[in-house]
């Protein structure tokens, strides 16, 4: 009985915006939240009263734990203004604001509210490396806790599968990494917003400060092959496969499409999403895809009629450089085992037929977990409205971009394809 | 055979009693490890225990370098990491586990579709007696 679903009404963004990700000392969540309210607010372009929002849908996964703070939606609230009218946390690990979208986006496709605000943050920095690590894993399945898979673990295990059988290797990771990195640089609220050229340089300049023996790669793959520049984290993923450990919070207002116009000139309309779940590592027929993204993705491209090559963009889910080998596979823009060629080949670039993650990906933006559905949202709404600055994609007539967003270890996926008509 | 539910503390208790068990669907015949009290195959509830033999092949694994605070209460890190995986077990199903007895400062050497037999990791006394689920190689 497989039905062909569709929103009650259309639904639109008219405002978005991200605090700088980072590691932030002298900044809390509350402090990064408002930092990309006023950026969504003042991104509206005919301007709007942000006392009509009429709901918020707020993503956090685990300030519970990182931050001994909970109930992060009526915190956020009442630091807006927005209080007493509802808020609401949605947790779905990594994918925590990729849900609270598609929450907002019901909300309004149901004719109940016209206004909604969604976002998500996350603070991830006042905890040691190993605690973040123990406080991510608590969204794997709880057998793999047990034996002791760490995320990263987790996707070192799948890419020792994808490699056996699609004979891929550590190489083809690091032209995911030195992709990323190109990208970054050109994104002022990237953690990282250097090549890896660039950071070798810095390398080099800083051994020569120090009078220490100066490192002598000849190219980035050197650098990142150069175990003591690039360390094991979970082999075969190694420090520079891996996202960082991240604060940030981003945001966007969403409105009823019959109201876009009252904002904007220049609204995106959502076209498709979808939402899949998936299982723990035993229980999957096979570790080279996400049947959660595969789902979310048959779900989103059914209802906007849309195919994968009709998405001229994608943010997606890259927690790890293998994670983005997969996803471009099971988002339909490459087939299953040739991810890693099409990246090798230079078809996802900025300047490619397919740019994948034009922000730096999670990878080099950072990857605050709860903020990141939605920042991978704001730099589709940058892009598509042409204001992506020294990285906007030089593709003439560009209309289609979509954002992936995954959460645990395939637990939970969102699929969003946002159009510029 | 047994009357315990089909839950993950029965498992953990079985393995406690080194013995690795997974649940069968009465109905299908489809097999489940960790056992799993609704099956996936029919939606039948009426299952029943099966012990495994504890026998496999490596089907994934990673050696783990930053390591959980859990894990360095039993000297891992950095310079000294661990293994765990995914073993496909003679019966079908996979389980999750660590992988014990590999070289794992030379991952290159550990391969995918080795074959593995089972070993019980008893940790803790007592109360706090726990059991982890472990593979090492066959030799």
């Amino acid at each position: 009985m497989h039905k062909r679903r569709k929103l009650g009404r259309g639904v639109a963004v008219v405002g978005a915006g991200m605090s700088k990700f980072g590691l932030f000392k002298d900044k809390d969540s509350k402090d990064l939240f408002v930092e990309a309210f006023h950026q969504m607010i003042s991104s509206v372009d005919k301007g709007v009263d942000p006392r009509d929002i009429d709901a918020l849908y707020l993503g956090n996964f685990t300030n519970d734990f990182f931050m001994h703070q909970g109930h992060w939606g009526p915190i956020v609230s009442d630091l807006i203004g927005l209080a007493p009218k509802p808020a609401t946390r949605t947790e779905g690990a990594c994918a925590s604001s990729g849900l609270a979208f598609r929450e907002g986006v019901f909300a309004i496709a149901s004719g109940f509210y016209d206004m909604v605000l969604i976002g998500g943050v996350e603070e991830m920095s006042k905890r040691s490396t190993e605690e973040v690590s123990e406080g991510l894993a608590l969204a794997s399945v709880p057998y793999e806790g047990r034996v002791g898979f760490t995320f990263p673990g987790v996707f070192g295990a799948l890419a020792t599968v994808y490699f056996d059988k699609y004979g891929a290797t550590r190489e083809h990771l690091m032209n995911v990494t030195i992709k990323s990195h190109s990208n970054a640089r050109l994104n002022p609220k990237a953690q990282f917003n250097l090549s890896i050229r660039d950071i070798m340089e810095a390398k080099v300049e800083s051994a020569r400060k120090k009078g220490k023996p100066l490192p002598n790669w000849r190219d980035e793959k050197e650098f990142l092959r150069d175990p003591m520049a690039n360390p094991v984290v979970a082999w075969p993923m190694h420090l520079y496969d891996c996202c960082p450990i991240s604060d940030g919070a981003s945001c966007l207002l969403l409105v009823a499409e019959e109201m876009a116009k009252n904002f904007t000139e220049d609204p995106l309309y959502v076209v498709g999403i979808g939402q899949g779940s998936g299982r723990g590592l035993h229980a999957c027929d096979d570790l080279t895809y996400f049947e959660a993204t595969r789902y979310a993705a048959k779900e989103a491209y059914e209802m906007s009629g849309l195919k994968p090559e009709d998405v001229q963009i994608a943010e997606v889910h890259d927690c790890f450089s293998l994670a983005e080998l997969i996803n471009i596979e099971d988002l339909g823009f490459f087939k299953p085992g040739e991810g890693y060629k099409a990246v090798e080949e230079g078809l996802t670039r900025l300047d490619g037929p397919k740019p994948i993650n034009t922000s730096g990906g999670l990878k080099c933006k950072g990857h605050p977990v709860g903020a990141t559905g939605a920042a991978q949202l704001y730099e589709i709404w940058e892009q598509l409205r042409g204001k992506a600055g020294e990285r906007q994609v030089p593709i003439k007539d560009l209309r289609i971009g979509a954002a992936h967003n995954l959460g645990g270890t395939g637990g939970t996926s969102t699929f969003t394809i946002l159009e510029r008509r | 055979m047994e009357e315990r539910p089909f839950s993950d503390i029965a498992y953990e208790q079985f393995l406690n009693e080194e013995k690795l068990m997974g649940s069968r669907c009465t109905g299908c015949g489809a097999l489940f490890a960790p056992p799993r009290p609704i099956c996936l195959e029919c939606n039948g509830s009426e299952m029943e225990w099966v012990e495994m033999k504890g026998k496999g092949k490596l089907h994934a694994f990673t050696c783990i370098a930053v390591v959980p605070p859990s894990m360095m209460g039993e000297g891992y890190g950095r310079d000294h990491p661990y293994c765990s995986g995914v073993v496909e077990l003679e019966e079908g199903p996979r389980v999750v586990a660590r992988i014990e007895q590999v070289d794992t400062s030379k991952p290159e050497e550990i391969k995918v579709g080795m074959p593995l037999t089972v070993k019980f990791l008893h940790r803790g006394e007592g109360e706090g007696k726990k059991t982890f689920l472990a593979f090492k190689p066959l030799r």
